[in-house]
């Protein structure tokens, strides 16, 4: 110590826990309570409580501990908590950093959220209720997120006459259930949150209870490693200053190493030694996990962001195709065939679930069978992603075995996965290379192979104008091939309907298609209303080879209501047909079409044209 | 270089900050670091140090000046800077302080708004800056405690709470859509006491006005305020006296309150911190007027 005052112990290590509990079991208070015993509350803190209790409170003349937690304003009016809040205590053993998760509706969100991080859930029971739905919930949501300790906090036990008899019932309970979930430590304490017992200090009240306080437990419980498997460290930063230091940034995800160890970089199967672990305040002989530290090696080999390192006799998977559990966190639902941005470690790379297999029921914990995932609900799925990756199963190492994904078109976080395994090509078909090249077919034609995709509602004239570039194009001579969106309903499409999942296997399809036909050398014409960005982008990607053109048909909904050709929105304005583009089912319209053909007032042959002169200048045609 | 081994809990809480500090390097174009002077933009810079060494950190410093800022601050700032070489930026809202706004006849919230929030909008705009770094941290009031550690603001440098993205294990969406930005807090998981403990085991420089001295002061709204030079005009009655103070939080000279207090180095910092009765916000006038007001000055662009 710097001077001779007898300072206090400094902590043990950081606790990080998550509580969890249904709406009104006393998780604030509880969490208040550990606050200001824990002295993490000040007096002026203090002050604003008692004026808060008095106008909020729900606790009568008594301070209202809860409401030290409710943190923004929205939140305050609607007395709701609507996201994950972080808070902090220290005592002389440990630090501790709470996830306090509301339990409502986003709660799986929040849940998982809070959960990735925490060493340790406390599941909160109201004594008078016992073990719910949500506590069986909660404790598959800690498991399925890795979590590996878990306490069930029995509170209220002051409104059951402190009795051992109904704390012994739900403990027993809970074990029972908890077993198969595969936690390595689990312990059930009774508590009165709201006045103390058994919180921070023995009571009286609970003298029948033999284990340690609330507190007590946390402070006590040992976690153990948690990332002891086979070194990995993923390259965060190359560390370039001027001169000849080469040096990768990163933070050790699992095991450890030393100077002179081997290691090995996933992918380009590079082999290396450690020649140097680099830190500000000198360099080591060792790190293990959790160390940022630069590390240099012996050989000058090529390694950037993203970069896996590992232990070359335990090395990582490396695979474009893995089985995850995937937590979904968008209104928008996850559809299998969309394409999302997957950031797993440093490394970002385009993915899309490829197969839905099945959805957990987390009241239960059975499988069911599903085709999307809406928010909040958690599936088991295999992922494809664009260019191959290495990691582990995430029951094996938590820093390169979680991925998130990310919407391509807003950039939210869109949901979360757990990698349960890879996913080998052996399985499944090779690639095979044909010797005529698209290009040579092409070339024979006079003309280089292009998407045309039409977009627009219904009755806005896709089809027609389509028709029309068509044929022009065919009097130029031109080889090509019009797809057309209730036509291919009848055939290849007949087994699908109109629900967004069906519309999204639609447009794949005809993207699959679309592409077969362009290495064919046509160029390709198609008209489906195709509503969604995402599957818009989607028909781009699987068409990339060739050029794509997407068209806005762009006719405003009152006017294709008006032509109404077929009669359809008559029907689907009397209910006959659900999911209608523009009623019930909405039609985004692109934001950067390559071309855009307003219709009101204008004839569809001019049109054709006009997309005619756009594919001279583009070079498509001569 | 280290004084003493650093304890567990800081040493995960510094891999955390060094991680999050390459992260935001490697992901944004255009990063810059908010330099207040405080004793958190000492420790963030000391990370700073750290996460990128051999290299410096990629990334300038940026100090918003609103020309009330206490004279040992804007002494340690240079000397700071000249030390380590940092490149520093100073802005000034110069149409602010045409307008003639200032902290004592302005009023705090108008001030704040105009010589903090306003100019630090112009100095990211100008720059065009896509992420900053700040140092703030969660346990410093109500409305933080939900903050992300990548926070992302719309254009105009809006923070709507409703559009904040969840952060999982150590992967941080760092994804910005045209206008949008990013303010990056690597101090999130820091507690006040973590800050001095850190501070106190790293040797870590901090402005004098942290340590109790006498100082020449006035008795304002329950509060001590430093008459720092002769701009503070003195209300009637009012004589300046010399008391034994220290800041917790440092700002703008006329806003920010001592407390009386004998802890003049970081050992007895810390021991006062342990039996703290006030927390830090308290001496900062901008936040007395009600919870809810740093969360609505987020709204605005506070940082
Ligand atoms: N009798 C009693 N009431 C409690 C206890 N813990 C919490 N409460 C009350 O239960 C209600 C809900 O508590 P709160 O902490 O807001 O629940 P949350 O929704 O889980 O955060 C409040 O009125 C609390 O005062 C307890 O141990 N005993």
């Amino acid at each position: 110590m710097p001077d001779g005052n007898a300072a206090p112990a400094e902590p043990q290590g950081l606790l990080r826990f998550l509580t969890c509990g249904s709406v009104d079991d006393g998780k604030s208070t509880l969490i208040g309570r550990l606050l200001h015993d824990a002295a993490a509350i000040h007096a002026d803190q203090l002050d604003a409580l008692k004026r808060d209790s008095q106008r909020f409170g729900t606790t009568g003349a008594d301070l209202d501990l809860s409401l030290l937690l409710d943190g923004l304003e929205d939140e305050r009016q609607q007395r709701i908590t609507i996201d994950v809040a972080y808070r902090f205590f220290s005592t002389p053993r440990r630090s501790f950093i709470v996830a306090d998760t509301p339990g409502h509706e986003q709660y799986t969100r929040n849940m998982a959220t809070g959960a990735s991080t925490a060493d340790l859930a406390v599941l909160l029971v109201d004594a008078r209720k016992g073990v719910l739905v949500q506590t069986r919930r909660h404790a598959l949501i800690a498991s399925l997120l890795g979590i590996r300790h878990v306490l069930l906090a029995v509170n209220k036990l002051d409104l059951v006459g402190f009795d051992r008899g109904v704390f012994d019932a739900i403990a027993a309970d809970f074990a029972h259930f908890a077993r198969e979930l595969g936690f390595v430590s689990q312990a059930a304490i009774p508590i009165s949150a709201r006045f103390g017992d058994n919180v921070t200090a023995p009571s009286p009240r609970l003298a029948w209870h033999e284990g340690p306080t609330l507190l007590g437990h946390l402070e006590t419980v040992e976690i153990g490693p948690t990332a002891d498997g086979p070194f990995r460290f993923p390259v965060q930063w190359v560390n370039r200053p001027t001169g000849d230091f080469r040096g990768f940034s990163g933070t050790v995800a699992m095991g450890s190493i030393g100077v002179g160890d081997p290691v090995l970089a996933m992918g380009s199967d590079r082999a290396t030694r450690v020649k140097e672990i680099v830190t500000f305040d000198g360099n080591l002989t060792r790190a293990g996990p959790g160390d940022a530290v630069t590390l240099t090696v012996t050989d000058d080999i090529d390694l950037s962001r993203g970069d896996l390192l590992v232990d070359p006799a335990a090395r990582a998977e490396y695979a474009d195709q893995f089985a995850a559990h995937v937590v979904w966190f968008q209104d928008e639902r996850l559809v299998p065939g969309r394409s999302y941005w997957l950031k797993l470690g440093a490394r970002t790379v385009l993915a899309s679930v490829t197969t839905l297999k099945h959805r957990i029921d987390i009241d239960t914990g059975a499988h069911v069978a599903a085709r999307t995932l809406d928010l909040n609900e958690i599936g088991f799925c295999n992922l494809s992603t664009g260019a191959p990756i290495a990691f582990d199963p995430y029951a094996t190492g938590h820093e390169t075995g979680a991925f998130i994904l990310i919407d391509r078109y807003t950039n939210e976080t869109a949901g979360a996965g757990m990698i349960a395994f890879a996913l080998h090509r052996a399985s499944n078909i090779e690639w095979q290379a044909l010797t005529v090249s698209a290009g040579e077919r092409a070339r024979q034609k006079g003309q280089q192979p292009a998407i045309l995709w039409f977009t627009g509602l219904s009755g806005a004239g896709k089809s027609t104008i389509a028709n029309h570039l068509d044929r022009r194009l065919n009097e130029l001579g031109c080889h090509t091939m019009l797809l057309d969106g209730d036509n291919v309903r009848h055939g290849l499409n007949r087994d699908l309907g109109f629900t967004d999942t069906d519309r999204v296997e639609n447009i794949r399809r005809a993207g699959e298609v679309a592409r077969l036909m362009g290495e064919a050398g046509l160029i390709v014409i198609t008209a489906f209303i195709s509503p969604f960005r995402a599957d818009r982008r989607m028909a781009r990607e699987i068409a990339s080879p060739h050029a794509f053109l997407e068209i806005f048909v762009d006719t405003p909904l009152d006017e294709c209501r008006r032509r109404d050709p077929k009669g359809l929105y008559a029907r689907a304005a009397a209910g006959a047909i659900p999911n209608f583009t523009g009623l019930d089912s909405p039609y985004e319209a692109p934001e950067a079409p390559e071309l855009r053909l307003e219709t009101v007032g204008v004839d569809a042959e001019a049109l054709a044209d006009q997309i005619i002169q756009d594919l001279r200048r583009r070079g498509v045609i001569g | 270089m280290r004084h003493t081994k650093l304890p567990a809990d800081l040493r995960q809480l510094e891999s955390e900050a060094i991680g999050i500090f390459r992260e935001a390097a490697a992901e944004f174009a255009r990063p810059v670091l908010l330099y207040s002077i405080g004793k958190d933009s000492s420790v963030l810079l000391h990370l700073a140090l750290k996460a990128f060494h051999p290299s410096k950190p990629p990334f300038p410093v940026l100090h918003i000046d609103t020309k009330w800022k206490f004279r040992e601050m804007i002494a340690f700032r240079d000397a700071t800077a000249k030390r380590l070489g940092l490149d520093l930026i100073v802005h000034t809202n110069q149409e602010g302080l045409d307008r003639g706004i200032d902290p004592v006849a302005s009023g705090s919230a108008l001030h704040t708004q105009v010589m903090k929030t306003e100019a630090l909008k112009q100095a990211l705009d100008r720059h065009g800056f896509d992420a900053a770094f700040g140092g703030a941290r969660r346990d410093e009031e109500k409305s933080r405690a939900k903050e992300r550690i990548f926070s992302i603001r719309g254009a105009g440098h809006s923070w709507n709470p409703r559009a904040q993205r969840p952060e999982l294990w150590r992967l941080f969406n760092t994804r910005l859509r045209p206008g949008e930005s990013m303010r990056v807090f690597p101090l999130s998981n820091w507690t006040e006491l973590d800050v001095w403990r850190y501070i106190e085991h790293e040797g870590i420089a901090v402005v004098p006005l942290y340590f109790a001295k006498e100082r020449p002061v006035v008795r304002r709204g329950g509060a001590w305020i430093m008459v720092d030079d002769d701009r503070l005009p003195l209300e009637p009655g009012e004589t300046p006296e010399r008391r034994r103070v220290r800041f917790r939080t440092l700002g703008c000279y006329p806003l920010s309150g001592a407390i009386e207090s004998e802890a003049a180095n970081v050992a007895q910092i810390i021991a006062e911190l342990r039996g703290a009765q006030v927390s830090e916000r308290q001496g900062r006038l901008i936040d007395s007027d009600g919870d809810a007001s740093m969360e609505r000055k987020k709204r605005e662009g506070y940082f």
